[in-house]
């Protein structure tokens, strides 16, 4: 079976999927690709079914080595990609040959590039999903980052498949554009001030350095709580801006707690749900209120546009 | 309250995000509330729209999460709003007993004395008081497959440690206020280490992952540390 030898790991690397949505009655979040949008349009560029297991890797990628020929794709964040010291586009399907080296750096900007090669990575399921779940070591290969040394093995082609050509990098960095995230209200909206509110929306809020796959921490604004009511610990969805004990909004990501206490003021939409993938510790963003209406028009916005390539 | 709106429904059914809405079945942890809850979560396991990808019920409340490729707010809303109506009409369903073997104290109990001093009992009545309750799960959460048990005698309530142990072992049985639980996987955790169990309460690899499920009630039983021993082999 070809494999892939990673020579370098890069800064943290793992396997994903689009996750396992159905656990979290076990006390286990989804998981899965932190910028899905750039993940499934990886796959479908390589002629994989969306959910193939690909590399995810984050501010600085690895150094790969293939030992056959293989079709692979990178999606999201540009990392600096050079194929045997040639640099190589994203966002198109890329041949690779027996024995070359896929080498990438640092980003130029956002903070993951997906890695989708012919076929996927083949890892055993955990759950139901091939997802590396970090916190818990769950999935992926190991539950771990990957290291160096390591060999990934290549699944079989999955045959002729729905698949898009190329992909128009402007158009997908607009759907990526993490300086503008979209919410709807929370459940508990309505226990915060009208002018903490107003001004989440109106003011400037940083990415912490502390933030990760589990949760997104916000510096710069403050949710100011009117009700200070005991809380009862309530199912968390990913994408929920809570605010903590002094005000501190907070986003579960990808790998969050199951449940929590701490009340919600918004959901981040559905939407730019991938835009949270790539957001960089230090960046700033803005958020924007929309209706639910919104949310399901600008989804359905984006699918529509995934399904015009196809 | 635009959070609302999008529902005809009332308070208790809120969109938690564009894909996830929150039923909410009372305000209290209670027995009574557990068991809404869980008459609630048969309802909507008997009744599962395609696009629903989770059902999460906690203390007092589900949250349902759904594909919104596939379906929507109002659907959902309006499925679960039909069963919300029903919720107090049927019969509580029943219950799995699951026994769990616990070695108390010793090296695998390291809070048993404390908590006996803290209770002013001795440890064999802390320990008697841990065995005769049978209790509820009312969820899981924190780390996979770790179930809130409740609730326990009063006497035995003996708050979490101010200073955290960085790492539980696996299987140890911990005491917070009226709730007991069993740490499945070597993690950070607060709660008054009472004693450990042999059982490997969550693994991936078993058809079925977690030992404990909402809604299962759970009995406990003493061990000895040889058996301890025995059962871990």
């Amino acid at each position: 079976m070809p494999v892939i030898r990673v020579v370098e790991p890069g800064y943290q690397t793992t396997v994903q999927d689009l996750g396992r949505p159905g656990c979290a009655h076990m006390g286990v979040s989804a998981s899965g690709a932190a910028d899905t949008l750039s993940f499934r349009l990886g796959n479908l560029l390589v002629g994989n079914p969306e959910n193939t297991s690909s590399l995810e890797m984050t501010f600085t990628g690895g150094v790969f080595e293939f030992d056959a020929d293989n079709l692979v794709a990178l999606t999201g964040a540009d990392f600096q990609a050079k194929l045997d010291g040639t640099p190589i586009p994203c966002w198109v399907p890329i041949e690779v040959k027996a024995g070359q080296t896929l080498a990438l750096g640092r980003t130029r900007g956002g903070a993951r590039c997906y890695l989708s090669v012919h076929g996927g990575i083949d890892v055993p399921l955990a759950l139901g999903s091939a997802s590396t779940h970090l916190r818990t070591g769950l999935g992926g290969l190991e539950g771990r980052a990957l290291r160096a040394g390591d060999e990934l093995r290549i699944g079989p082609s999955p045959g002729p498949h729905r698949a898009i050509r190329q992909v128009h990098p402007q158009k997908a960095l607009r759907w990526l554009d993490a300086r503008i995230i979209r919410v709807t209200l929370g459940p508990q909206a309505h226990w915060f001030s009208a002018d903490s509110a107003e001004r989440f929306f109106r003011e400037t809020a940083n990415v912490s350095e502390d933030s990760d796959r589990m949760s997104i921490r916000l510096a710069g604004i403050r949710l100011r709580q009117l009700r200070r009511d005991e809380m009862l610990t309530e199912g968390i969805c990913c994408g929920a801006v809570q605010a903590l004990p002094d005000g501190q909004p907070v986003i579960s990501f990808v790998e969050h707690q199951t449940t929590g206490a701490y009340p919600k003021f918004a959901s981040v939409i559905t939407a730019d749900l991938p835009r949270l993938g790539q957001l960089m510790p230090g960046g700033s963003l803005h958020f924007e209120l929309v209706s639910f209406e919104d949310a399901r028009a600008i989804l359905r916005a984006q699918e529509e546009w995934i399904d015009s390539m196809t | 309250m635009q959070a609302a709106s999008a529902l005809r429904t009332g308070l208790d059914i809120v969109p938690a995000s564009d894909h996830s809405i929150l039923v909410t079945l009372g305000h209290e942890i209670s027995p009574e509330v557990h068991a809404r809850v869980r008459r609630f979560c048969h309802l909507l396991t008997g009744n599962l729209h395609d696009a629903i990808l989770n059902v999460h019920p906690v203390y007092a409340s589900v949250l349902v999460t759904f594909e919104p490729r596939e379906s929507d707010l109002e659907e959902i809303g309006a499925l679960l709003d039909l069963l919300l109506r029903k919720v107090d009409e049927i019969e509580d369903p029943p219950a799995r007993t699951v026994e769990i073997p616990v070695c108390y104290g010793g090296e695998h109990g390291p809070d048993l004395a404390e908590v006996a001093r803290m209770c002013g009992l001795p440890p064999e009545e802390v320990i008697e008081r841990h065995v005769a309750g049978e209790y509820s799960v009312y969820f899981l959460g924190f780390a996979p497959g770790f179930a809130y048990l409740g609730n326990i005698d009063e006497r035995i309530a003996a708050p979490r440690r101010e200073v955290p142990r960085s790492e539980v072992p696996p299987g140890s049985v911990g005491i917070n206020g009226r709730q007991t639980g069993i740490y499945p996987l070597a993690t950070p955790g607060g709660w008054r280490l009472i004693g450990r169990t042999p059982l490997k309460i969550f693994d991936p690899q078993r058809e079925r992952p977690s030992v404990l499920a909402f809604g299962d009630r759970v009995k406990f039983y003493a061990i000895t540390p040889k058996e301890f021993e025995s059962r871990c082999r």
